[in-house]
């Protein structure tokens, strides 16, 4: 019976901990609301709010496919260039001729992100190589061919379609559309995560690969599927970027990979794999999105954004190794106390 | 009876009813680099039967498990299922054929829960094949119920003593129908309790007639659970007869398969005066108030099952892991906890029980290997001198007779005694007091084994404190002065020299139950 009941309080601590880290990030971004409005009450203005969402929504979407491959105990590196690639490509194709549509377009755009997540995949999970090391190369491979094609040329929001302006922009019952898509697509891959075999093969990948080989799970094809996903949701945050800004150079979203892979592990998805939800990535994006606008309202130098957001970082992953080497104190007492 | 091994034939005598082995190995051999794990070997496992493989440690068992298991495919030979010849590409494979394994070491992810440990890949689903997660739940609920076991699905395993892990992997294995159970030393860290809840479990299921493959180092078991054994040493096949009629030490003499006196001879030393000395260390979960002491010119063994806390005592002395209490001396001196500088510069060695993992740097070069314990003597100045360094490795070369073509050759294409010796090389070269070396010749061919047993007892000889661990019975008895035997974290029992036998170790590891 002791099992039991150990068993139970073990479960309460593992949930506790898992559930305290959406909260006490959702508590954070009350605090940081409430001191920036105390500041100035234009922060929760309907238009700041509004910027809020729509800065988020990009960063929530490619949160959510790095959270996929960071749950595969994998990174990518490469979705801020499939970012500016993409936006750059897709803004060119529909300057030439307003006549093509806009869902094209965005078919267009996944298409390009699935193929950079494609050699990104096959690298990774065929080619047995780091995948450090195969995103950083691609990351910097993608960034060479957009240059190449932008040639120092510029997309001028005049050339675009309205049409894709107005998905960038627009609003269906005062909602915009960008944080509308961001939120759809969140809570369609948490539950899958969460609810189709398939989706717990990833957690199993990242917890252990080599139980998850032995299990018969198909450890490469997932991986791999993880690349081509987090590369699409790239290619689809390109369009949505493309659509928001309107004007695009060859260098957009240069270096968001890092706030992107930030949002993710402040969300308290392990970088070590295995734990995490796209919810709390999500969350992640928007703490570091409300961060980055209060700094402004509060008139903080941007320069130091970064080194918050790099200070959030750190307490992220102490607090996960602090309660990671608790967990496992209490683990070993209980066992102990069972084994004897 | 022994039957002898024909070509292609299968060594077993014909089944009960006619019917082909559910599962059979046909002349398998497999090798690894230089290393031959299995020869010729072949197996037949039928339904409603319980076999056991028995061999000592480095025998082939554990890679004809995961030849049966499809992780590895056999070099030669065939892997047949009902008779007819098989290919399992991969685990899965072996797993939709009705195979199921059950590790030394559980394979379970410790971030999900057990239920779903025991699912993944074949969760109950509802509609839109979606995983039913209240049905798994009330599904592993009841695998538990049938086993006895109070295991809530929920939790995660992460934490799982590695008793309940292995009830979770049998529940996965109920729960898949699996025709084939194989279960490589499933009670190596049980106790008495937990062993008998998994042998009626073992015992139901060959009942309903599950064809099951069962390894253990504790001969006991194999005569209370199975019908038949195999034995293996060196990667060849031995012999497969019934287990009815045989004697502890008919199942011993297979095994070893030479007189257990004149193989490890260790010299007679002049026993010196305590060079390391241990008092009540305890790791809380791991290890419990143990205590000993290690004499100049002495080999102490500690022997024990696998996961009765031996490397882990090992590890804390050495300042790799700390310690919750207790205290260590090297000549004298308290060692201060979690520090391996301060252990070394006190005249501690540790030889670590993976050589590749821990012992070597793998694709650095002999030399390089040699000197990386003592850099500060290799230096010139500022920088580390190649000569010194080269010297040094040549020394050490010599005098452990290493087999090698360069120096500069990295330690990866070494035979695995070889290997061995440079990392003697590394650690003798730091002139230690007392060294200490988890299972020195694991994975090491016979001739350099006698080598390597010879050099410890040469360093014995000239004064040096030697404690060993090993799970290699014959080379405890043959080589210590004095066993040290440890059980589920404990010191169990201290037994001298003259009455060290296979079966008093072996009692006082298993905790006296035979």
């Amino acid at each position: 019976m002791s099992t039991v009941t150990a068993g139970r309080s073990t479960r309460n601590l593992v949930d506790l901990v898992f559930r305290a880290r959406e909260l006490s990030i959702v508590a954070a971004l009350a605090v940081l609301v409430i001191v920036t409005v105390g500041v100035n009450g234009n922060f929760l203005s309907e238009q700041g709010v509004k910027d809020i969402f729509l800065n988020a929504s990009i960063l929530v979407l490619l949160a959510v496919g790095q959270s996929v491959v960071v749950i595969t105990r994998n990174i990518d590196l490469s979705v801020g260039s499939v970012v500016g690639l993409v936006a750059f490509t897709v803004g060119d194709f529909l300057a030439a001729d307003h006549g093509r549509g806009i869902v094209f377009a965005v078919v267009l755009g996944v298409a390009i992100g699935a193929l950079c997540g494609l050699v990104n995949g096959l690298l990774v999970s065929f080619g047995r190589v780091p995948a450090l090391v195969v995103t950083l190369g691609t990351l910097y491979v993608i960034q060479g061919v957009d240059h190449y094609i932008a040639h120092g040329r510029q997309i001028n929001a005049v050339d675009l379609p309205p049409a894709l302006l107005s998905l960038g922009n627009g609003t269906l019952f005062g909602i915009p559309y960008l944080p509308m898509i961001a939120v759809l697509v969140m809570l369609a891959v948490g539950y899958y995560l969460r609810s189709y075999a398939s989706g717990r093969d990833f957690y199993a990948i990242g917890s252990s690969p080599e139980a998850a080989a032995l299990a018969g799970v198909s450890v490469r094809r997932r991986v791999m599927a993880a690349y081509l996903f987090s590369g699409a949701l790239a290619g689809l945050a390109g369009v949505l970027w493309l659509s928001r800004f309107g004007t695009v150079v060859a260098d957009a979203a240069n270096g968001w990979e890092l706030q992107v892979v930030s949002a993710v592990v402040v969300g308290g998805v392990a970088i070590t794999g295995g734990v995490g939800t796209v919810y709390g990535a999500a969350l992640g994006a928007l703490l570091l999105t409300t961060i980055t606008s209060a700094l402004v309202v509060l008139k903080v130098s941007p320069f130091w954004q970064q080194a918050i957001t790099g200070a959030l970082l750190l307490l992220a992953i102490s607090v996960d190794r602090l309660l990671a080497l608790r967990v496992a104190r209490v683990l070993r007492r209980r066992n102990s106390r069972h084994g004897s | 009876m022994v039957t002898a091994p024909g070509e292609g034939e299968a060594p077993l005598g014909p089944p009960p009813d006619g019917a082909p082995p559910v599962l059979a190995l046909a002349g398998v051999s497999k090798a690894f680099g230089a290393v031959q794990a299995l020869r010729e070997v072949s197996l037949n496992l039928y339904a409603g039967e319980a076999h056991a493989l028995a061999g000592e440690n480095g025998a082939g068992k554990s890679t004809l498990v995961k030849t049966l298991a499809g992780v590895y495919r056999p070099d030669t030979g065939r892997v047949l299922l009902d008779g007819e010849p098989v290919e399992f590409g991969s685990p899965a494979d072996a797993q939709q054929a009705g195979v199921a394994v059950i590790y030394q070491e559980p394979t379970m992810f410790p971030d999900l829960s057990v239920a779903e440990n025991i699912f993944i890949g074949r969760q109950p689903k509802a509609a839109l094949r979606r995983i039913d997660r209240r049905a798994m739940h009330d599904r592993a609920a009841e695998l538990f119920e049938r086993l006895g076991v109070a295991l809530d699905p929920e939790q995660p395993a992460r934490g799982l003593s590695i008793a309940d892990q292995q009830l979770v992997e049998i529940a996965k294995a109920l729960s898949r129908d699996a025709r084939v159970l194989i279960m490589d030393e499933p009670t190596a860290a049980l106790s008495g309790n937990e062993v008998t809840r998994l042998f009626n479990v073992v015992k139901a299921l060959r009942e309903q007639g599950c064809a099951v493959l069962f390894i253990s180092h504790r001969l006991d078991e194999i005569f209370e659970l199975c019908q038949r054994v195999t034995t293996l040493r060196d990667g060849g096949w031995i012999a497969s007869e019934p287990v009815a009629g045989l004697t502890h030490d008919d199942l011993i003499r297979r095994m070893v398969g030479r007189d257990l006196d004149n193989l490890y001879p260790k010299q007679e030393t002049e026993v010196g005066e305590v060079a390391l000395k241990v008092g009540r260390l305890t790791r809380e979960g791991v290890f419990t108030d143990v205590s000993f002491e290690v004499r100049r010119g002495e080999i102490v063994a500690l022997a024990g099952l696998v996961g009765a806390g031996r490397s882990e005592v090992a590890r804390a002395v050495f300042g790799v892991d700390r310690w919750d209490a207790g205290t260590v001396e090297v000549n004298g001196e308290r060692l201060p906890p979690a520090s391996p500088t301060a252990a070394m510069s006190a005249g501690l060695a540790l030889v670590p029980e993976d050589r590749r993992q821990q012992g070597l740097v793998m694709d650095h070069s002999i030399e390089r290997n040699i000197g990386i314990t003592g850099l500060k003597a290799l230096r010139r100045g500022p920088v580390i001198s190649r000569a010194a360094e080269r010297d040094r490795a040549r020394d050490w070369a010599i005098r452990l007779q290493l087999k090698f073509n360069r120096l500069s050759d990295a330690v990866n294409v070494l035979s695995g005694g070889n290997q061995q010796k440079v990392v003697l090389g590394k650690w003798l070269s730091t002139k230690p007091d007392v060294l200490i070396i988890d299972e020195p010749t694991r994975g090491i061919d016979v001739g350099t084994k006698a080598e390597v047993h010879r050099l410890l007892s040469q360093l014995a000889a000239d004064g040096l404190a030697v404690l060993m661990i090993s799970s290699d019975l014959p080379e405890v008895l043959g080589m210590a002065d004095r066993v040290l035997v440890m059980q589920e974290g404990r010191l169990v029992a201290e037994i001298p020299r003259e009455r060290a036998t296979e079966e008093s170790v072996m009692t006082a590891a298993t905790g006296g139950t035979s």
